[in-house]
């Protein structure tokens, strides 16, 4: 919502101008939604040694990394769907273009989810991982950001299958990643 | 009967060896005591038998164990009883009794002194249903009577067949097998 709403003032209230980038700006959105509490993802839980605790209670690091994959999409994905109506509004995004986009946000943001969570894993424990993490995020987020972008635009079709084959990929892998982060946290 | 086996144990770990050739056996009802200057390895030795370390060299045959070490893994907001009740506690009350925290089982964790959190750590392990306790320096931080309380705790778990591992600088009884490391 934030960044639907800055966008118009940065951008300067050209309906055109706004309608062609709005999609861009809504997955911004959705990226920042992402990696805003990804310090607070995994690292706590493991200075805290819950992640410990729960690997004596016989749960794998593979399970505790999808739960927490979707956990933290619940707390920013279904959010962003709802904050993408009215923020269409501001960025003046049309109907059609609105439902692509938010099919788009929908396939899209449990693979964010599912990479800041594997991000938030690899770089637990090591000073100031924040910043890492979203180095680390950046390259791993552009072909879905690309794939997801060019889907909320005109002829969507094959934008939106590669999207969906991204989102895939990063969702059925990160709890692997995550599982084994979290393991060679503790040597 | 043997609960814990573990034979040729040796742990590497951050480019030094901490112990190489190590035997560690216990029966039911058994106790063993890890001695040794700091940084000779006992933590690490206990981090190894929970499964939470994987050894350089060796085997390990384990039970379900139960872990109390310097991390405390509650959630701050919850009362006390609650923060416990997420782990495995079948036996909370009496843990609760025995460690005379029944009646703090409602304050949030995150008001409790240190003292009560070092006993709160060691109730998950109390009212858990784990066969062999690991403990890491159970003692410090404790009152005496606190400190008796849990000697008590531990002598019944032992007799009721039970495991207990303890690494600490103090002085336990005879009925303890003793194992020094020496780092």
């Amino acid at each position: 919502m934030l960044v639907a709403t800055i966008v118009p003032f940065a951008v300067g209230p050209d309906a055109q101008l706004l309608g062609r980038i709005g999609g861009g700006a809504l997955w911004i959105a959705a990226l920042t939604a992402a990696l805003l509490p990804i310090e607070r993802l995994v690292e706590p839980d493991r200075a805290d040694g819950v992640l410990d605790q729960l690997a004596l209670a016989g749960v794998t690091e593979e399970t505790i990394g999808a739960t927490k994959i979707v956990a933290h999409w619940l707390t920013f994905g279904p959010l962003l769907l709802l904050a993408a109506i009215p923020a269409s509004i501001m960025v003046a995004i049309d109907g059609d273009s609105l439902l692509r986009c938010l099919v788009a946000l929908a396939i899209g943001t449990p693979a964010l989810a599912a990479l800041s969570v594997a991000v938030a894993a690899l770089t637990a424990g090591l000073p100031r991982a924040g910043a890492l993490a979203g180095l680390l995020m950046l390259p791993l987020a552009v072909p879905l950001l690309i794939f997801g972008a060019a889907a909320t635009g005109a002829d969507s079709g094959s934008a939106l299958k590669l999207e969906a084959a991204v989102a895939m990929l990063l969702v059925a892998g990160a709890p692997f990643v995550t599982g084994a982060a979290i393991r060679a946290a503790r040597t | 009967m043997m609960l814990l086996n573990g034979t040729g144990l040796a742990l590497v770990r951050g480019g030094r060896l901490l112990f190489e050739g190590l035997d560690v056996s216990l029966d039911r009802g058994g106790g063993l005591h890890l001695t040794g200057p700091n940084g000779a390895g006992k933590s690490s030795l206990i981090r190894v038998i929970a499964g939470l370390l994987r050894p350089t060299a060796g085997a390990i045959e384990r039970p379900a164990v139960a872990l109390a070490d310097d991390h405390l893994s509650l959630d701050r907001e919850l009362s006390l009883r609650r923060a416990l009740g997420f782990w495995n506690v079948p036996k909370l009350n009496g843990a609760l009794d025995a460690l005379d925290l029944s009646r703090l089982a409602d304050v949030p964790v995150r008001l409790l002194s240190s003292g009560q959190a070092r006993r709160a750590r060691l109730a998950r392990v109390l009212a858990s249903d784990a066969p062999l306790w690991l403990l890491d320096e159970p003692f410090n931080g404790l009152d005496a009577s606190s400190g008796e309380r849990l000697r008590l705790a531990i002598d019944r778990h032992r007799k009721t067949g039970g495991a207990v591992v303890i690494a600490s600088h103090q002085p336990l009884a005879d009925s303890w097998q003793e194992m020094v490391l020496s780092g």
